[in-house]
């Protein structure tokens, strides 16, 4: 039997915590923590070549024009406007305006809570009821993404605070509520029930590119 | 005087032998959070800001498509241009893109497909609205367009 020597036989670890340093700071430079998040849209159905475009006889009033040229400037309801952010309360007074209500929209009216009442300005040339009213965003091929970002952006604002008033919750409650769970699924529908989010994205003019 | 020359007979160093389990921890959650890139993105990628986001429910069903200038203008020239995976594509190869992608998908998941737009904030809406069109035509009706949440002004 050797004589074992009496030194320690340990490893010394003090060097570990500098790989696992180095280790982290790789990590910690090549991380992207993955953002899904966005605006979301409905894009219509491709038209179909056997049937004629379906005619289209709404009232001026019921819809709500939002242009945007290709210098970016604004053109709301035929007047000029400077602030994108004036958009979504002008976009809820239009839905809400209730000019010339049916049965049911009268119904719907009287679900509605205080807040939403208030805005509610029966002026006969805006929009009949929620169900009619239609916000058509038209751009042109050389406004910048920016701009319409800004602008839909407003315009989706407008009825997320709608629909999260309705159900008393606020506008980022309302869209974070997870469809999966039924609870959540069923004040998602009660929120939107009658008030369809009508955005319509209008094909741009050609004019700048 | 020699009152103050008495000290407490413990060691003052700091025990180190616990650092490098905080130091794994902290790489451990990186590690696992980390999703490194498949393709290299070669349009620039400034995307815009916007306050009404909304998360996406199913992962799985997103594809996404890079829309901007070319990184290097002296290859790809300085107009706009669409990648798909790891190659530029054409408006029209658009159709054919979405329906490799569908392919990839479960059968009854494939018409809830979902395109992730990004694109460039420099970029001007005549490309944008023609991928749409194509996307109307192959029935990808799902449109996410990515943003960054912006500090709310008001």
């Amino acid at each position: 039997m050797a004589k074992r020597s009496k030194r320690e036989v340990g490893v010394n670890s003090a060097p570990m915590a500098d790989i696992a340093f180095l280790l982290l700071i790789f990590f910690l430079v090549t991380t992207t923590i993955a953002t899904n998040k966005g605006l979301m849209l409905q894009l219509p159905p491709k038209p179909d070549p056997n049937q004629p475009p379906p005619d289209i006889n709404k009232n001026k009033r019921n819809i709500f024009k939002v242009l945007v040229n290709s210098q970016d400037r604004l053109l709301v309801e035929e007047e000029p406007l400077n602030d994108v952010r004036k958009l979504r309360k002008m976009v809820k007074e239009f839905v809400l305006n209730f000019g010339k209500p049916d049965q049911e929209s009268i119904q719907l009216y009287n679900t509605l809570p205080n807040s939403l009442r208030r805005l509610t300005r029966k002026d006969p040339n805006s929009s009949d009821s929620p169900g009619e009213a239609v916000v058509s965003f038209k751009t042109d091929r050389g406004t910048s993404y920016e701009m319409y970002m800004a602008v839909l952006d407003e315009l989706q604002g407008a009825y997320y605070e709608i629909y999260g008033d309705r159900v008393g919750i606020s506008a980022d409650e309302f869209r974070d509520l997870d469809r999966r769970d039924p609870d959540a699924k069923r004040k998602y529908e009660e929120a939107r029930e009658g008030i369809p989010m009508a955005i319509s994205i209008a094909e741009p003019s050609k004019v700048g590119e | 005087m020699s009152k103050f020359k008495k000290k407490a007979n413990t060691s003052q160093e700091i025990p180190t032998s616990s650092l490098p389990d905080i130091i794994f921890m902290l790489l451990f959650f990186f590690m696992v959070t980390t999703v490194l890139r498949e393709n290299e993105i070669l349009v620039k990628q400034n995307i815009p800001k916007a306050t009404q986001l909304r998360k996406l429910e199913k992962k799985s069903l997103v594809s996404h498509l890079y829309i901007g200038k070319p990184r290097q203008p002296e290859v790809y020239g300085t107009e706009p241009k669409i990648q798909a995976n790891d190659a530029f594509i054409s408006t029209d190869d658009i159709v054919l893109w979405v329906n490799q992608e569908k392919d990839k998908l479960f059968e009854d998941e494939r018409d809830q497909i979902t395109i992730s737009l990004k694109v460039d904030v420099e970029t001007k809406m005549g490309i944008i609205s023609d991928v749409q069109q194509e996307l109307r035509e192959a029935n990808a009706r799902k449109v996410l367009y990515a943003s960054i949440r912006s500090v709310d002004t008001d």
